[in-house]
């Protein structure tokens, strides 16, 4: 048994120890929000945050998850500023990989509240998108950005 | 797949009729509103696209798939814009199969061709207004009112004196009402969400992780399996040893299919660690001596020989016998992987009495037809719940509906619901390319530098031979293969345009605007060329040569316009540009861009000007635009399927990149307003960037790379010899 804490939640799962945790949180705990895009590292759609950093859950061994805090595209709130910049900048197309981009764009902000173009750039340049959101990502990061500005926060 | 479809107002009507009776439909994938209200029973279903509840909620039955172009928003857009409803009260449902959600064109229910709203307008346009008319005619009745005198606005009929009754309330009076023979459409200046930018239905889900995919759906009892497919196409099973899969624990079964061996297992990953213990011997037949190399050889030497003619015009042979000046050159673009981020996967669940199917399909006809035929069920017994699709590009839309067929073919061998999922690499090796093309490519020039002839050949797959439209292929040309080539706008006296298709065992297919991936690149590249040549600014040569053609220049003005054309640049700038028509939409790119020490090409600046006719959603063509620029910008720069002893060399991301955030230009989208019939959205901003960057390089530097894609040694050879 490997008890795991995702979204806030403790939960066991019995899976083998080296199984990537991608494949717990699709197949195990249901959450689907977390995609598979390439299984090697390299797409980012996989992403979700661990202890708070971004990181790539097809090629992370779910044994080495114990006593981390995992959160997933279903437990960031709907009213986090990321997913409401997203929202009106409307950047999903297909919206595959996009689960991933919030979660590297949140994490971004989390440490650096306004991120200039080049640390967008090397924070997000990892995380791919066939439809090309590209553009739109860069935006709502910076509409974030503003709003925290403008909140004096 | 081409060509600008003519809206017939009174097809329409007929349609409307004949759509009556109502359908009410469960079971299938229904996409909440942003509200996310669960939705009432629905008395009020006056036609096969939308059913109106007790609480005013209005579903939309959408007919076509969505997979980022945004039709989830554009139809029922049409549909809401004569219904007059609430748009907040506005929900997407997946259409099952049925005849009234055919393509209106290809007869099958199909999303393609960048053809949605061109085809789907008049008749959900006709949809929304019969419904209208017949809840303002329940209203009317309530009130002992004249109709005519009522007026409708966000989901309510408005009595003259002001009384409101909403939809909600008159739904059900609505569905006993006759549905009206003939309605009047809106006038189009009376538009209230038609033209402007109205938030995607689809986004909310695709935020928060709910949106459901193919690979997302999840049946009880359901196993999912991986496929140990051939090396090579063409090959055939000889023989395999299962013993160590079997011991894989997990692996519950491992099936021989006609797409190669199974391994069926209660997880992914345990499926996945016993295809790597399979032992799989193949024949590989001859498909195993098949390389690039090889083949552009074979290529080469064939566009040197007259293939089959597309169109000619004049006398091309004659015209350059005696040019004063001729100007020739070869070009070539490679197989491409549609790579479409969530890879291909099919969800089966075949029973004695029926089968479903779930999956991110383009062609659900196909899959339906496809089930049926593998499992022996008749098709009314097949039912095809069309999930989110992460991602399409045509490669969703196989006439054999491959990923559907093997999930099929598995479900039936083991007895039990499954998912089929393709690793990355499955999907990248197990086919469907975009095709490999050899140009060459001649124009003669008078003595003033004028062009008399052009003669243009192309060799190539054809990619209409393996599917249901081979009857469109006369006298040896697909016209997927010479679009854009042989219907050029500009003006020259003499053209030939010829096409030899041999055929390989390569599986091809549409690639996100098909033809024109290839032929833009040829042709505006070679006209760079020619322009350079003759001592003419290369805009200032394509408005010569497009007199006549109003929507071509129209954009071609607005982008050089915009981007300043003609103005100097920083110093390692360098600019092109390119114009293009396809899908019944008119699109003109300008690129900046600079290149390093190592031949890196780097784009700075894309603008975009686009007339794709009356608007649906301005965002949504902005948004489109932007995609096409960057799926365009990886295959110039990056995309490249290659064969070495039968076998795809690229298998993943790191051997097969996409253009990353850090490397996409700035890009700018201008609208040109216009009140001509729709054109397509979805592919028309491919073909144009790869020659504007090509052309782009030219002026910087003077190379002229004339092959796909513009990787730093072919920028480093092309410096050296320029
Ligand atoms: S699926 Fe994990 S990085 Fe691509
Ligand atoms: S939105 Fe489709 S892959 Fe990013």
């Amino acid at each position: 048994m490997i008890t795991l804490d995702v979204n806030g939640k403790k939960i066991e799962v019995s899976v083998a120890a080296d199984t990537p945790l991608l494949w717990v949180l699709r197949e195990e705990l249901q959450l689907t929000g977390t995609k598979f895009g390439c299984g090697e590292g390299i797409c980012g759609a996989c992403t979700v945050l661990v202890d708070g950093d971004p990181t790539r859950s097809c090629v992370t061994p779910v044994e080495t998850m114990q006593g981390r805090k995992i959160v997933t595209i279903e437990g960031l709130p709907d009213t986090h500023p990321v997913k409401r910049a997203w929202l009106e900048q409307e950047v999903s197309q297909c919206g595959y990989c996009q689960p991933g981009q919030i979660l590297a764009a949140a994490a971004l902000l989390q440490s650096r509240p306004a991120p200039t173009d080049t640390e967008i750039d090397s924070a997000m340049g990892d995380n791919l998108c066939r439809c090309g959101t590209y553009p739109r990502i860069r935006k709502a990061i910076h509409q974030v950005a503003s709003e925290t500005k403008g909140g004096g926060k | 797949m081409n060509g600008i479809i003519k809206l017939d107002r009174r097809y329409l009507l007929k349609t409307g009729v004949a759509l009556g009776g109502g359908l009410v439909l469960a079971c299938y994938f229904s996409f909440p509103s942003p509200a996310g209200a669960a939705e009432p029973p629905a008395p009020f279903a006056p036609n096969a696209f939308l059913r109106v509840g007790t609480d005013g909620s209005v579903t939309i039955i959408n007919n076509k798939s969505e997979m980022g172009q945004g039709v989830y928003t554009a139809l029922p857009m049409i549909v809401a814009e004569e219904l007059d409803c609430d748009w907040q009260k506005v929900r997407v449902e997946a259409a099952p199969v049925a005849p009234i959600y055919n393509h209106t064109l290809f007869g099958s229910q199909v999303t393609g061709g960048s053809t949605s709203v061109r085809t789907e307008w008049q008749r959900l346009a006709q949809a929304g207004a019969a419904a209208r008319a017949m809840l303002v005619a329940a209203a009317a009745q309530t009130w002992k009112a004249d109709p005519a005198a009522c007026r409708t606005a966000k989901g309510q009929v408005i009595h003259p004196d002001g009384r409101r009754l909403s939809y909600g309330d008159l739904a059900a009076k609505a569905a006993k009402l006759p549905v009206p023979a003939e309605v009047k459409l809106k006038d189009p200046t009376k538009y209230t969400l038609i033209g402007h930018p109205v938030h995607r239905l689809d986004s909310p889900a695709k935020v928060n992780g709910s949106a459901i995919f193919g690979i997302d759906v999840q049946l009880p009892g359901m196993l999912v399996a991986v496929i140990a497919r051939p090396p090579v196409f063409g090959a055939t099973l000889k023989e395999f040893d299962d013993k160590k899969a079997k011991a894989v624990p997990g692996v519950k079964a491992v099936v021989a299919v006609p797409a190669g061996v199974a391994v069926v297992a209660e997880r992914f990953r345990p499926a996945l660690q016993g295809r790597d213990a399979l032992q799989v011997e193949w024949d590989e037949g001859p498909g195993a001596t098949l390389s690039t190399d090889g083949l552009r050889r074979q290529y080469a030497a064939l566009a040197r020989t007259p293939g089959a003619p597309a169109r000619r015009e004049g006398d091309v042979a004659a015209a350059l016998a005696r040019a004063a000046k001729t100007l020739e050159a070869e070009y070539e673009v490679p197989f491409l992987a549609h790579a479409p981020m969530e890879p291909l996967n099919c969800c089966v669940d075949l029973r004695p009495d029926g089968c479903d199917i779930y999956t991110g399909t383009q062609m659900q006809t196909g899959a339906r037809d496809t089930a049926a035929r593998i499992s022996g069920l008749p098709p009314e017994q097949v039912r095809v719940h069309t999930t989110y699709l992460g991602g399409g590009f045509g490669r969703r839309a196989t006439p054999n509906s491959d990923f559907v067929a093997e999930a099929v073919q598995v479900a039936k061998a083991i007895g039990k619901p499954v998912k089929v999922i393709r690793t990355r690499e499955d999907d990248m090796r197990a086919g469907y390319y975009r095709p490999f093309w050899y140009d060459r490519i001649t124009a003669g020039l008078d003595a003033k530098g004028g062009v008399e002839s052009w003669r243009h050949t192309i060799v190539g797959q054809s990619i209409m031979a393996s599917t249901a439209f081979a009857g469109s292929i006369k006298d040896g040309i697909d016209d997927t293969s010479v679009e854009g080539a042989s219907d050029i706008p500009y003006a020259f006296p003499n053209i030939l345009v010829d096409l030899h298709t041999p055929t390989l065992p390569v599986p091809v297919l549409w690639w996100r605007s098909v033809g024109h991936s290839h032929t833009a690149f040829v042709v505006e590249s070679f006209l760079d060329e020619v322009a350079h040549a003759t001592g003419r600014d290369p805009l200032d040569l394509r408005r010569t040569l497009l007199a006549g053609h109003p929507r071509h220049l129209g954009v071609l003005e607005l982008a050089a316009r915009k981007a300043g054309w003609g103005k100097p640049l920083s110093p390692g700038r360098g600019m092109g540009i390119a114009v293009n028509a396809s899908f019944g939409s008119f699109v003109a790119q300008v690129a900046e861009i600079s290149v390093s020490k190592s031949g890196a090409i780097r784009v700075h600046r894309v603008v975009c000007a686009v007339d794709c006719g009356r608007i649906v959603n301005p965002d949504t063509i902005a948004a489109q635009m932007e995609s096409g620029i960057i799926f365009g910008l990886t295959a110039a720069l990056y995309g490249a399927i290659t064969f070495k002893d039968g076998r795809v060399e690229q298998g993943n991301f790191d051997d097969y990149p996409l253009l990353r955030l850090d490397e996409t230009p700035q890009i700018d989208v201008h609208l040109v307003p216009s009140s001509e019939d729709p054109g397509g959205i979805g592919e028309p901003g491919v073909p144009p960037i790869a020659p504007a960057v090509a052309n782009a390089l030219f002026s910087l530097s003077g190379a002229r790379v004339r092959s796909l894609p513009l990787t730093p040694d072919k920028v480093l050879a092309a410096q050296a010899k320029g």
